[in-house]
Formats: structure tokens, C-alpha cells, sequence
């Protein structure tokens, strides 16, 4: 695919993009950071307008679900999130002695493992940026580099993202390799499929944030394989595996290019409209969010902060797809509960539609069966 | 593009001279083949098949279904009408091609013991997962290798010492009705292909791949390979020009007719219909390739290739509809019988696979869909629908396609030590419709009728 | 998803209460399951926080590990379960009826009946949903390779003696609800799911709460209503209250509640370590007791309503009656459970961790066979079933409109009549399509042959009428007769055997080792299980 992020000039007049989002966002309000697993999370559903312009602007989804009454109920529990850390603290022990092992290096007591402590993201990206440089040239020499949380910066929809892997290592030869060190188990070699692909997505980002700095750093290539991390069976002790995500980078790709139509979404909007959760009322919040549409779906429920807020206005709408995307596959033009329901009992739609022909029949079949049934009993 | 000349026929002797030499004289236990479609898949086993026996060596085919089956004792009898043949054949009712009956030199049985000593034995994985305590074979031949499964593999791998593995890795994969993942990751996965576990565990095998395809034209050749077949590109028999369509009867301006001008000229067509969501049974989409198949006779469409100078009439047999789905199929049935049109296959990608028509009109797996699923996604369903045809392939489509396919949530589970599939199916997607698009002919059936 | 069970979706969203999917229990539900409903501890694999166990749902067994991360308290643990589950399962080992099974002579290939115990009845395990059968399958696996002092008094940290054969137990139970309509090992929610359609997706009904609210709603609320408060409500601190159904836990019950009460733990067992004389560790005793009773009592309140729910279930489904074909099922699984006793009286060696090619391949098959199998038992034994075959064109009901009798062109003529019949549906028909029916629980087929100009439709009959010339009685249908035909068939055919695991083909790696013994799996200091 052609399209990509971040190389080159940007066409496009950004900074009116950006100033408009901002506004939209409230001035007074930071920008919630667009992390990776947020970006990697666009993939969920990227046909939701909603989310592309919330997430484009920054708005703290959290705070606006909690503001519009339908809060989000994500949380993580401080026992994972210390055997997380612990488990991550010992990956990275001994000087990255462990990890290397898992890359398939052995005994290298020489590891390289840069300071890449700086003020802000932006002086870390920098920082990290450098950090890449000499350990590219390095790498020329033979040495191994651990980056060790490193800050990198990809361009998204006109603003910068800051992304922090967990290790970057940088091996001979320049190859760059991103580390994803997660707390679910590899037991006998597998782990849970949906997890390895969610980190699989996470790590995609990372990738294409690494390949726009080896872009301008000589000598330098990243490796479209990453390495997943995990404990081994039911010990803290890690165990590695190599995965492939170059299925991820193209979708990723792309959906990060589309994510520039937020441009086109913002200014579809009613003047006047702000998501500014300190400034505005519950009412203004919800008239605001109900002018972009949404794309509701139930996977949505495990993926977006909005989520309960949008099944709700999906539920009240009669939406068919409130029961899951499949739903539709059969029912053609009809897409709400009241136009399904009145064509299967024949109170309306043009019975030469096969999907209300369709809906008749299986209306009359299931009739006749429970009558059937019932008559039995 | 090379500045060498591409020579297809040196190209293809080549790659078949080295396979025949690997598997009549390597001491590899199996030789394996990547044919893309229409690369004379058939012509290389019957080939293998015929001087295997030649050489005094005895083998047994396996193939996956019995009209495959046929197709090869056929095709074997016609050109070598006194080699003794065995048809392997299952207790069922008509378990093979009547046609089967005039041959002389073939012995039909449902018992191997009956077939033992003829040259060449052949018959379905199925049946002869059943075949037990016999003397092994010194060769086999697999067709369709990409479409068995592992563990039919292992059903029948006991029966020869070694084997030519013969197969599209485009087309459709093989699938289980129940969930494998417990297994997703081993090399003897028995729901991944035959060919999967067999590289897996013999990766030293010498892997051949037939480089041209002689049904594709040179304007279908280009975009099939770079869809479907990124890392193994192959080429056109023949160039661009060989290959003619023309009509005897001008376009009366229509949809259909100007679709049909705009494929006959660049060997694509897409008729495009307005967005609008519906069920897989559009009847407007049905009709609109029922129209364009009547048109493609009522014109006179004749064909021109390196078979013939002389053009042949493009015959109801010569064309081929394509679907998803078997109601969809039923309904372009249904809708030319309305027509007054017969003879023309009407049939799912499954049913299609192998087979090989002049023109062929597809009916869009994701037309007026209103979700992608995985099965409309799949790589191979495209890849056969867009691979049947000489000369040139009709796509009927809604508009919106690429819109679906953006909005597409990609959140694939991810199995540890799996190696990913390429293409995916939503990439191919896309490469097939950005390259439809420059032959798009929109219209709405409404409006003209 | 069909379109009936949509349009039933569709209907509950319209009423509020959810429709029914099934007019019979498909699904064999024991007269005295045990029920277990697991905690883990998040962020640990393996390392399970509680349960509550037990065939009386008025009296469950309440175990808990007060600090998950001890590994002397986990292993208590299982003992217990162990203790809780293993004598459940040995009741149901001795009573046998005897059995006839078909199997292979090694001397002569030829096939014999072979005398075998079959047990009378089986051992039910029923958890709240899905995650609870995958969480059965991580416990088996994580405690089958575990070595007791008995097996080996070398290892350093001896795990209690029956917790390998619980293990082993449970990962039998895991492997067999794996197996297409199976009954051994059920998850309530997929009980539930099986028989209603609720107004809300199948994501959402993984919740059992939220899927009995629809289900079993109360009076005067609706069932999105009384979902939407499964799913959400909190008390005024914030907890939910209808906790999840685990194994995983709520993370404010966690931060709010649990991590206080696991802290105040350890400072209690530090301050009893401490204890200088026997009265002050007798007051720290104390403290510690007080301390593990308070982590049992916020276990045991995010416990409760799960296991309640599960009963409920259990409930629910008893009203409906037992589809036909389910104990034919039931005696599959009793196979399974009796296969797997002997196993383990032979003295054989736990579950490998994989399996090998043959086995794989084996149980691919078996498993296809058995969804199969169940796609048609449930449409023959439920006309609700059945009417989503006949909206695919894969089933149709048909009147015989007329019976002429026919002969087979052989030398002993047989019975061959034709029936002609008329349907609404629209069967998937075409030449030679064969169809059947039941008679009498067996099977009959018959041919299409041709379509009439009034579009009722020709069928030849071509079995079951005895051997006679003339069909036996009532075994022709007859005019006026209405029936259900199929276009699929009624049995499974046997599929081929496969070579023996030592013979697998050099195509899939050839035969396993032999010497290839599953080692234990590795012990650390601050292993995890």
C-alpha cells in the first residue's frame, strides 16, 4: 500500500484541522493521549465515525461516558497490574541478558542498555531517535542494544502520538525489533488467540512508528516479525515467541490513513458543538455526541469507553445490529426490530423482496412449530 | 517487467521436465507442485501418471472428489487407451461416470484386491482411507493437494513409499465444521491442507511451481497473480491480442451491453449497481447477470484464441456463472430459465474449482452485503471466481464494496507458531476491486431497463 | 444465526422476555450434578482465589485461598477440591451394566464383540459459562503433572496426593465438552443459550446474570431492564451487585475490597510469625483467623449469586422434557466416563500435554461426526429444530396425496412403491437427491424422482419394508399420512481407521517416541503453581 504516516511533507493544512479539534475538545483540556492500544483499538471498529472524531481530538472517553451517565465499568485490577510489572522487571533483568536469550542470543554479558530518560515525550522521542541512531551503528559493529521503554512518535490524523513500547532491541546489522511483554501465560506454546492478536495489533503500531524514524536513519530496517513475551506455563519465568504482524501493518496502515477523514467528520458538525466535558452540560454533552453518528455493535462493549451509551441510543433506535452484526446478513433493506417484525407478520414490505419473503416463511415455520409443540404437551 | 523474452512454452516444458525428473528419478519421498489455475495441472498428472508407468512402476491416484476421479481416468484412457486402469470406486448407488463404461482398459471394482496388478489405480481420498492390508504402492500421485486434509492424509499416507503432491494453493482452503484450535500451531494440525503438514515435517522436499497459466489471458494473468499469489507470481500463456472476443450484434447502449463492449475490449468487466443493502438473493443483482448472460448470446459473442484463427461461437457451454452462495446460484438459475437461456453452468465457487470456461459472470461475494463475514472474505472463493475464464470475466456488483471493506473490524484472533496465510483475503479484496474499477460500467436497472 | 432464532431475538426484544429456540431439552441434565463455580485471581495463571463446590444447592463447599500467591494455601486448595470433587466422581465408577463393544481381534483382523463394563450413569459438571470449562481445563493441566511424595519423594515441593488425579479428571472433562452435544461438562450459560433467544447479542448472553434476567425476569420489569442492572448496578461502594461469573473477578471488588482484606492477611501471618511468646501468638492467631474469615465471607458474597444462578439454570431447564435422541448422547458420554475410569485403573499415564498426529486426527473426526450427529437428533427430536432445516431447504413436511406400488427390476422383486406428495416448503431437490424419514427411530429412505405438473413431487421408497414382496404392515406411508422428510441422513456413517499412533506415515513425522515419558513440569522458588 502505498499510503503511509507520517513520511514527508503533510499535504493537507493540519493546523486548522488541529486547532478545529482542539476546540471540539475544549481548549482547557489536554489531549488524552492516543496510546497504542487506543490505536490499535480503531481497528475494533472503524466504521464508527463517533470514535474517529473522539479519539482524533483526543477527548477523554472515559470522563464523557461517566458525563453522559453511561460510565464505561473498565478497570484493572491492582493484582494484575503488579504481577504485570513484576513479571516485566524480570524480563528485562539482568542487563537484558534474559530477553536476548529469548531472541536466541546467548551469554551476551555486553548488552547495551542506553539512558533514554528526557523531559516530555517529545524530548524522549528525541532522545529515543538518537538512542536508535547509535545503536544502528553499533549494531554494525555486532553489539545488541536493548531500548529499554522507549517514547516514539507517529503522526495521527494531523497530531502527534506518543507510543512506548516495551523494548525495542536493536541487533547487528541494524534490525529493529519491537518487544511486547504481556502477563498472559504460553502454556504448551499457545496462549489465548484473542490476546496474542490484540498484542499482535498493539505491536503493528509500534512497527510503523519505528519505521518512520529508520526511514531517516542510516542503515537501519525493522523487522516485520515482533517478539511476544509471556511467562511460560504457570512460572514467572518468561518464554518468547515470534510473531508475525505484517497482516496487522497493512491494516493498520490503512486505517490510519482513513483516520484523516475525521477532518470531513468535524466539519459535517453543527456549529458550536464541543465535547468539553468541564464546560459543557450532561444535555449539551449528549446533543453533541448524538450529531456524530455511530456505528454501535456489541463487540464495541469491550473495546470502546462510549460503549454503553451507544448500545443504549442503538436499543432505543430499534437498531437490528444492537443483536450483533451478523443479524443483518439476511434482512436486506430492513434494519430496524419494528420493520422486521412487521414484515415477517406481514403488516408490511413488499413481498417480492426475498428478504421479507424470507421473513414470512420463517415467521409461518416458527408458528406452526410451537403450535405444534404446544399441542403435543 | 525483464528485458529476457518470456518463452511461456520453454518456461513450462522446464518446470514440468524438472518435476518429471525429480519424480522419476530423485530419491526425494515426495515431490511437490504449486500450479496456479489453469497452469496444466491436469496435463502434468496424467503426464507423471502415464511415463511412471511406462518406467514399469505401478502407481495410485488420489484425488478428492469422484468427478476429479473421472475427469483423470478419462483423460488418461484418451491418451493412452490400452493402459490398464483401475477405477477405486465406493458402494453408493452410480459411484462413477457412466462414461467410464465404454472404456475398455478400465476395471471399475469398490474392492482394491479386485484392482491389484494394474498400473494405475485411482480414486478418492475417502475411498481409499478405507483401503486397508493391501501391499503398498511404490507411487502415488496427489491431486488437489492444497485442498485435502492433513489427517485424510494420514489416512492414506500408509498406502505408498512416495508421492507427487499436485495443487493450487490459491484456491479454497479445506475447513472443519468444528472448532481446531486446540491443534492450531502443530506441525500435524490434522485441520490445516495435506501440503501444510507435509512440508512441515519434510521441508527438505524439492517444491516445483508450473510458471504459466494457459487459461488466464494476459490481462486477467497480471492481477490474479498479484492478488492471490504474491510470493509466486506467474505469467500468461499467452499476450495480450492472442485472445479476441467480438460481437456480431452492436451495444444497444445498455448496462449489460456496454459491460460486455468494456470486457471483450480489456478482459474486465464490472457492472456496477447503486448502493443499497439486501439480502444475498438480490433480485435486481440476479437479473442484472441473467441480462448479461442473455446478451452475451443474443450478440453473437465470438471467440478468437491460439486454438483456433478462425473465430468460434461463444456457446452456452463456453460461459460460467459464478456465486457465493448456493440460494444465489439457484436464483441466476431460476432467473435464466426466465430468459430462455440453458446450458449455462450456474455454480458456487466450490463447485467451480478446476474447471474452465471462455467467459465467465461473477456475482459479487460482498455485493449489497451489509457485513463482510470471513467466508465472504475468504482469499480462494475471489480467487476462483476470478480465475475461471480465457477470455474475459463480468463482475456484477453493488456499489459500496470498498466502503465495507474499510469499515471491516480486523480484530483476528492470532495462534501462536501458525504461519500467516498470504494474501489475506481483505487485501486481495481490495487489489481485485481497485483493478474492477477501471472497468466500471455503472447502472441502475431501474432507469434502463 | 438463522433466521428463526433471529426473528426469536427480534421477538424478545418486542416483549421483553425472552422466546424459546427449542421445544425440548436437548442437552441430558443429571439428577445430581455437581456444580462448581471458580475464582482465579487476575493477572495469574493458574492460581485460583475460591470456589464453591457441591451437589445441594443449599449447601455448597466454600474454598478459599486467603494469599493466592502461597503456594502451600493453593495446594490446600486443591486438596480440598479434590476432596470435594474425586468421591463425586468414584460414585459413579462401580455401578455397571454390562456391554457389548465392537472391536478388532490383534490375532486374526477379524471383528468381535467383546463383553465390556459400561457404567450405569455418569458424573455431571456443570460451571456458570464458557470461561468456567476453559478455567476446569487450565486447572486439569496445571495440576495433572504435578508429583506427589508418594511419586516421587525427591520432588521439592510434593503436591497433595489426589490433586494429579483430579487432574486428570478434569482435563478428561475439559477434552469431552469439546465434543459436539456432549453433556459431561456443561457451562449454564450454554444451556440456557441453547433453549432461549433472548433480545440482547450472543456476546451479551455470555453473561449469565444478564441472560437470566431475560430469561427469568421478575414480574413487572422487562428483561433489558433487569439485564442492564445485571450488568451494571453497584452498591454505594461501588460493587457490582450481580458479580461476575467468574473465574475472573471484578476489578473494584479486587482494589476496593479483596487487596485490603489479602494485606490485612499478611500482616496478621508476619505478626504470628513475629510472636514471641505463646499468649501474644495466640492473640495473632486470633487476628489471623479473623483476618482469613473475612476473606472468606468477601469470597463467599461474590460466590453466592453465581452458584444460585446456576441452580436457576439447572431449573429452567428441567421444565422443558428430554428430547428423544439426548440419552443416546447421554450413553456416548457414559462410554467417555467409563473409557476414561479404566484409563486410569490400568495405571496409565496422565493426559500428554499434546497429542500426538493419530490422536489429533482421531478426534477431529470424532468430533465432526458428533456435530453432525447432533445438527440432525435435534431436528428430529424438535420440530422448532427442524423448522430451520425447512427454511433451508434441507427438511421438508409433505401429505401423501398417493401410494402406487412398484417392484425393483431383479430377479427376487422387491418393494419399491412411489409415493406422491405435496409440501409448501422448498426442498433443496434435484436427480437422485435421496430423503428420509423416521420410522420408527430408524431411518427410511427414498428417491426423488420427479416433479408433477402441479408441483407436488414423486418419491420412490427404497428400504425398511421387510423382505418380502409385499412391504410389511406400516412400513409404506399412506395416504393422507403426514411426515417430515430430510435431506440429510439420520445416522453417521463410520468414518476409516486410522493407522495405530506407532504407524503414523512419514508425511506427519512418522511414529511418536516411545520413550518420550511427559516430564513434570519445571518447579522454581517463586513458581506460580
Amino acid at each position: 500500500m502505498s499510503e503511509s504516516l507520517g513520511s514527508g511533507p503533510v499535504p493537507r493544512p493540519q493546523t486548522t484541522l488541529r486547532h478545529r479539534l482542539a476546540e471540539l475538545r475544549g481548549p482547557a483540556s489536554a489531549p488524552h493521549p492516543l496510546d497504542a492500544r487506543a490505536l490499535a483499538a480503531l481497528a475494533a471498529n472503524p466504521g464508527c465515525r463517533r470514535r474517529a472524531l473522539l479519539d482524533g481530538a483526543g477527548v477523554d472517553k472515559a470522563a464523557l461516558a461517566s458525563a453522559l451517565g453511561a460510565p464505561s465499568g473498565f478497570g484493572q485490577s491492582q493484582f494484575a497490574f503488579m504481577r504485570g510489572h513484576a513479571f516485566e522487571a524480570k524480563v528485562k533483568a539482568d542487563g537484558g541478558a534474559e530477553l536476548l536469550r529469548l531472541l536466541g542470543v546467548d551469554d551476551r554479558e555486553d548488552v547495551r542498555v542506553p539512558d533514554l530518560t528526557a523531559a516530555g515525550p517529545q524530548g524522549r522521542a528525541a532522545r529515543t531517535a538518537l538512542a536508535l541512531r547509535e545503536a544502528t551503528e553499533a549494531g554494525a559493529e555486532g553489539a545488541w542494544t536493548l531500548l529499554d521503554h522507549p517514547m516514539l512518535a507517529l503522526e495521527v490524523a494531523g497530531s502527534p502520538a506518543y507510543l512506548e513500547p516495551d523494548a525495542v532491541v536493536v541487533g547487528p546489522g541494524g534490525r529493529w525489533t519491537v518487544v511486547e511483554i504481556k502477563s498472559f501465560p504460553m502454556i504448551d506454546g499457545s496462549a489465548d488467540a484473542a490476546k496474542v492478536g490484540a498484542a499482535a495489533r498493539q505491536a503493528a503500531v509500534y512497527v510503523l512508528a519505528l519505521e518512520r524514524t529508520a526511514r531517516v536513519t542510516e542503515g537501519a530496517s525493522v523487522a516485520h516479525s515482533v517478539l511476544l513475551v509471556c511467562p511460560k506455563d504457570f512460572t514467572n519465568q518468561p518464554t518468547g515467541s515470534v510473531v508475525d504482524v505484517r497482516k496487522q501493518l497493512s491494516v493498520t496502515r490503512r486505517q490510519l490513513a482513513r483516520l484523516t477523514r475525521v477532518e470531513d467528520i468535524a466539519a459535517a458538525l453543527p456549529e458550536g458543538v464541543s465535547f468539553d466535558v468541564a464546560a459543557c452540560s450532561a444535555e449539551e454533552l449528549t446533543a453533541a455526541v448524538e450529531a456524530v453518528p455511530h456505528a454501535y455493535a456489541p463487540e464495541c462493549l469491550a473495546a470502546c469507553e462510549l460503549a454503553f451509551h451507544c448500545r443504549d441510543r442503538a436499543r432505543a433506535a430499534g437498531a437490528v445490529e444492537a443483536l450483533g452484526r451478523s443479524v443483518r446478513g439476511e434482512l436486506g433493506g430492513l434494519t430496524t426490530v419494528g420493520a422486521v417484525l412487521a414484515a415477517a407478520r406481514g403488516e408490511a414490505g413488499d413481498p417480492d423482496d426475498p428478504a421479507v419473503a424470507a421473513l414470512r416463511r420463517a415467521a409461518a415455520l416458527r408458528a406452526e412449530s410451537l403450535e405444534e409443540a404446544a399441542a403435543c404437551r | 517487467m525483464t528485458s529476457v523474452p518470456f518463452d511461456p512454452s520453454a518456461e513450462a516444458a522446464g518446470a514440468t521436465r524438472r518435476i518429471l525428473d525429480d519424480t522419476l528419478h530423485g530419491d526425494a519421498r515426495g515431490v511437490v507442485v504449486d500450479s496456479p489455475p489453469g497452469a496444466g495441472k491436469s496435463t502434468l498428472v496424467v503426464r507423471a501418471a502415464l511415463e511412471l508407468a511406462a518406467a514399469g512402476r505401478p502407481l495410485m491416484v488420489v484425488a478428492q472428489t469422484n468427478a476429479q476421479v473421472d475427469d483423470l481416468v478419462l483423460r488418461l484412457a484418451e491418451k493412452e487407451p490400452e493402459l490398464p486402469v483401475g477405477r477405486l470406486h465406493s458402494n453408493d448407488p452410480d459411484p462413477y461416470d457412466k462414461a467410464l463404461d465404454d472404456l475398455g482398459n478400465v476395471r471399475k471394482s469398490a474392492r482394491a484386491a479386485d484392482l491389484a496388478g494394474l498400473d494405475v489405480v485411482i480414486s478418492t481420498a475417502a475411498k481409499w482411507a478405507h483401503v486397508k492390508g493391501v501391499e503398498p504402492w511404490g507411487h502415488a500421485i496427489v491431486d488437489e493437494a492444497y485442498q485435502m486434509r492433513s489427517d485424510a492424509l494420514l489416512a492414506v499416507a500408509g498406502l505408498f513409499e512416495r508421492a507427487l503432491f499436485v495443487g493450487d494453493p490459491g484456491q479454497l482452503d479445506p475447513f472443519s465444521v468444528v472448532g481446531a484450535d486446540q491443534w492450531a500451531g502443530l506441525s500435524y494440525d490434522p485441520s490445516a491442507s495435506a501440503v501444510t503438514t507435509l512440508l512441515a515435517h519434510n521441508p527438505e522436499l524439492p517444491q516445483h511451481r508450473l510458471p504459466v497459466s494457459w487459461r488466464l489471458p494476459a490481462s486477467a494473468a497480471p492481477l490474479v497473480s498479484g492478488a492471490f499469489y504474491p510470493y509466486t507470481p506467474f505469467r500468461s500463456g499467452t499476450g495480450p491480442g492472442d485472445r479476441r472476443l467480438s460481437f456480431g450484434v452492436p451495444s444497444d447502449g445498455s448496462g449489460p451491453d456496454r459491460v460486455l463492449d468494456e470486457a471483450a475490449e480489456s478482459g474486465w468487466g464490472l457492472l456496477e449497481l447503486p448502493a443499497r443493502h439486501t439480502p444475498r438473493t438480490d433480485p435486481e443483482a440476479v437479473r442484472a447477470v441473467a441480462l448479461v448472460v442473455r446478451r452475451l448470446l443474443d450478440r453473437g459473442g465470438a471467440a478468437v484464441s491460439e486454438r483456433s484463427e478462425d473465430p468460434v461461437p461463444l456457446t452456452p457451454d463456453r460461459i460460467a456463472v459464478g456465486t457465493a452462495h448456493r440460494d444465489q446460484a439457484a436464483a441466476v438459475r431460476a432467473a435464466l430459465a426466465g430468459l430462455g437461456v440453458a446450458g449455462v453452468t450456474v455454480d458456487t465457487a466450490n463447485r467451480l474449482q478446476g474447471r474452465e470456461y471462455d467467459v465467465t459472470v461473477v456475482l459479487h461475494p460482498l455485493s449489497g452485503r451489509p457485513d463482510a463475514t470471513a467466508f465472504h472474505l475468504e482469499t480462494g472463493r475471489l480467487c476462483v471466481l476470478a480465475s475461471r475464464h480465457r477470455h474475459a470475466c463480468v463482475v456484477v456488483c453493488r456499489a459500496g464494496v470498498a466502503d465495507l471493506l474499510d469499515e471491516h473490524p480486523s480484530t483476528e484472533p492470532v495462534q501462536l507458531g501458525v504461519t500467516v496465510k498470504f494474501p489475506d483475503g481483505w487485501e486481495a479484496n481490495h487489489a481485485v476491486l481497485s483493478h474492477l474499477s477501471e472497468h466500471r460500467i455503472a447502472w441502475s436497472p431501474r432507469v434502463s431497463p | 444465526m438463522s433466521l428463526i432464532s433471529t426473528l426469536a431475538r427480534l421477538e424478545a426484544v418486542e416483549s421483553g422476555r425472552a422466546r424459546p429456540l427449542a421445544t425440548v431439552r436437548h442437552r441430558h441434565v443429571a439428577e445430581r450434578p455437581l456444580v462448581l463455580v471458580p475464582l482465579t485471581t487476575a493477572g495469574e495463571a493458574g492460581a485460583p482465589l475460591g470456589a464453591l463446590v457441591g451437589t445441594d444447592p443449599e449447601e455448597p463447599t466454600l474454598l478459599v485461598v486467603p494469599q493466592p500467591r502461597d503456594r502451600d494455601l493453593r495446594f490446600a486448595f486443591l486438596a480440598d477440591l479434590a476432596e470435594a470433587v474425586l468421591p463425586y466422581v468414584d460414585g459413579f465408577a462401580d455401578d455397571v451394566e454390562a456391554a457389548e463393544r465392537g472391536e478388532t481381534d490383534p490375532e486374526t483382523g477379524k471383528k468381535v464383540k467383546v463383553e465390556v463394563e459400561l457404567c450405569a450413569d455418569a458424573p455431571q459438571l456443570i460451571v456458570p459459562s464458557r470461561a468456567g470449562v476453559e478455567y476446569v481445563r487450565l486447572l486439569g493441566r496445571s495440576t495433572r503433572f504435578r508429583r506427589t511424595a508418594e511419586q516421587d519423594p525427591e520432588t521439592p515441593f510434593p503436591a497433595p496426593p489426589r490433586v494429579p488425579l483430579l487432574g486428570r479428571w478434569l482435563t478428561h472433562y475439559g477434552e469431552r465438552a469439546r465434543v459436539p452435544g456432549s453433556s459431561l461438562l456443561l457451562a449454564a450459560t450454554d444451556l440456557l443459550n441453547r433453549h432461549w433467544a433472548t433480545g440482547q447479542s450472543s456476546l451479551e448472553d455470555q453473561h449469565l446474570g444478564a441472560l437470566l434476567a431475560w430469561i427469568d425476569a421478575p414480574e413487572g420489569s422487562s428483561g433489558a431492564e433487569a439485564a442492564l442492572r445485571a450488568e451494571l448496578a453497584r452498591d454505594r461502594d461501588g460493587q457490582l451487585l450481580c458479580p461476575p461469573a467468574g473465574p475472573a473477578t471484578d476489578p473494584a471488588f479486587d482494589n476496593r475490597l479483596l487487596a485490603p482484606a489479602v494485606e490485612r492477611y499478611d500482616r496478621a501471618r508476619q505478626a504470628l510469625a513475629a510472636a514471641e511468646d505463646g499468649q501474644a501468638a495466640d492473640e495473632r492467631l486470633g487476628d489471623l483467623h479473623r483476618a482469613e474469615r473475612e476473606i472468606r465471607r468477601l469470597i463467599l458474597a461474590q460466590l453466592r449469586p453465581t452458584w444460585h444462578a446456576v441452580w436457576r439454570a439447572i431449573e429452567l431447564v428441567r421444565e422443558l422434557p428430554p428430547g428423544a435422541r439426548v440419552a443416546d448422547r447421554w450413553t456416548r458420554d457414559r462410554w467417555s466416563f467409563t473409557g476414561h475410569r479404566d484409563r486410569v485403573r490400568a495405571g496409565e499415564p496422565p493426559q500428554p500435554r499434546r497429542d500426538d498426529a493419530v490422536t489429533a486426527a482421531n478426534k477431529l473426526a470424532a468430533r465432526e461426526s458428533a456435530q453432525t450427529q447432533l445438527e440432525a437428533q435435534e431436528a428430529l427430536d424438535d420440530p422448532l429444530v427442524m423448522a430451520g432445516r425447512r427454511l433451508t431447504g434441507e427438511a421438508f413436511v409433505a401429505e401423501v396425496v398417493e401410494v402406487t406400488m412398484a417392484w425393483s427390476e431383479s430377479k427376487r422383486p422387491a418393494p419399491r412403491p412411489l409415493l406422491t406428495v405435496r409440501t409448501d416448503d422448498r426442498p433443496h431437490l434435484g436427480e437422485g437427491v435421496k430423503a428420509y424419514r423416521s420410522l420408527e427411530g430408524k431411518p427410511q429412505t427414498a428417491r426423488f424422482v420427479r416433479y408433477e405438473e402441479d408441483g407436488s413431487l414423486v418419491l420412490r421408497v427404497l428400504d425398511r419394508m421387510g423382505r418380502g414382496k409385499e412391504p410389511a404392515e406400516g412400513s409404506v406411508p399412506e395416504k393422507g399420512d403426514r411426515l417430515v422428510w430430510t435431506l440429510f441422513e439420520h445416522d453417521q456413517r463410520v468414518g476409516p481407521k486410522l493407522p495405530d499412533p506407532e504407524e503414523t506415515p512419514w508425511t506427519h513425522g512418522g511414529p511418536p517416541r516411545v520413550d518420550a515419558v511427559e516430564a513434570p513440569d519445571a518447579v522454581t522458588p517463586e513458581d506460580l503453581l
